[in-house]
């Protein structure tokens, strides 16, 4: 059934909206904080779309907002990528590149989907993720190929993340779409990206598993959760 | 009862009153996204698409076209959502993209930048960030009078 796949692309537009909106206020330049505010107002507009789409086929009664903010982590259903820390500003950005790159792959497959109502949120979503993917291409080479200490934190956090690209092509009934041919064209852009950003990608495809059948979050979701969910919890009639 | 229902032509141009919340110098008719308006009985359906999935002038600019087909008198209205096919640039009208530039907002090209300054018109730009101050807007500047201006972005 569609829900579980639509649950997957809503958790993690959602879950990374979360993650870009934390910098708001703290990004390196007031050019980059407008930058990651207005990709995390996208993802979480786009959040709207997968999760209402989600909640309306389920017909359990439940909303966007139940979904979003009544859910516990074993019941998200987001890749553990974007879960993963903020930590420094080369970290967020390597973590936008490679989610950017499978997610313009990912939602360019969907805007032939079968199902009209999926394949209008791809051809609407699609159009904002290839200025995201313009974005973090530009930002991962000029750190990459920028000075000593842009070069080793760039190629620290590849490091760092590359254990959670496997999981973006892993595939099963719930997908919306066969993510296994996904890999050849994000192998692609990845690859000409990190020459030009003179950055080694690592040898290993060892992969963490577990975030989009929700069998093994990390630890850093049900944090992120407890901060994103607070309120509504606490007060379930607030209204805005 | 008999109510008379406004011609379609009447209701256009007072949507075509009705300013964009965050630009207020072009009108809801002059983005582009009023996609439809038809009556169906005594119901007045609007369709209306967004722009950016998460613009949140999006909700401010449906209360704003209630509200003003409301002041003409017309009770029952619908919005509609649609989405597909998408929102682009394309549908910017001649007049909102004079009017843009008037403003001191460059407006859209498939090329994928200003093709001058709109205060000075001078073609020397360079590009600031992707980003500006709206999901519709990067942030540009013009290397000969010096000014920075926002440039709108062409999707």
């Amino acid at each position: 059934m569609s829900v579980e796949g639509l649950l997957r692309l809503g958790d993690n537009t959602l879950v990374l909206g979360q993650r870009l909106s934390a910098w708001c206020g703290h990004a390196p330049a007031l050019e980059e904080d407008i930058a990651l505010a207005n990709i995390a107002l996208d993802l979480i507009g786009q959040t709207q779309l997968w999760l209402g789409l989600a909640a309306a086929r389920e017909g359990q009664g439940r909303d966007t907002d139940t979904l979003a903010f009544h859910r516990d982590a074993w019941d998200f259903r987001n890749l553990l990528l974007v879960e993963q820390p903020n930590r420094d500003f080369g970290v967020t950005m390597m973590r936008q590149f490679l989610f950017d790159t499978w997610h313009l792959a990912a939602l360019t497959a969907l805007t032939e989907h079968a199902d009209a109502d999926i394949s209008a949120i791809a051809q609407k979503t699609v159009k904002e993720v290839t200025y995201h993917r313009e974005r973090s291409t530009d930002t991962v080479i000029a750190l990459g190929d920028g000075t000593e200490e842009s070069h080793n934190r760039m190629q620290s956090a590849l490091d760092r993340l590359w254990p959670y690209v496997g999981e973006m092509f892993a595939n099963d009934d719930a997908d919306l779409t066969d993510m296994t041919t996904l890999r050849a064209p994000f192998d692609t852009h990845v690859t000409a990206t990190m020459a030009e950003a003179t950055l080694v990608r690592p040898d290993s495809d060892f992969a963490h598993m577990g975030g989009k059948t929700g069998i093994r979050h990390s630890e850093h979701l049900g944090h992120m959760l407890a901060t994103m969910q607070v309120l509504p919890r606490s007060y379930p009639d607030a209204k805005w | 009862m008999v109510t008379t229902r406004a011609s379609l032509d009447d209701i256009w141009g007072w949507l075509s009153e009705v300013p964009d919340p965050e630009i207020p110098v072009i009108s809801v008719v002059d983005l582009g996204i009023i996609r439809d308006v038809a009556w169906q009985g005594d119901t007045l359906q609007v369709t209306v698409t967004p722009t950016y999935s998460g613009c949140p002038a999006t909700a401010v600019i449906n209360m704003e076209i209630e509200a003003a087909l409301r002041a003409r008198g017309i009770d029952h209205i619908a919005l509609k959502r649609q989405i597909a096919p998408p929102w682009t640039t394309d549908w910017l009208s001649d007049t909102g993209r004079a009017k843009l530039e008037a403003y001191g907002i460059a407006p859209p090209r498939a090329a994928g930048g200003p093709a001058r300054c709109p205060h000075c018109k001078a073609d020397t730009v360079e590009r600031i960030s992707q980003f500006g101050s709206t999901p519709c807007k990067a942030q540009w500047r013009c290397t000969t009078c010096l000014e920075p201006f926002d440039y709108f972005k062409c999707i």
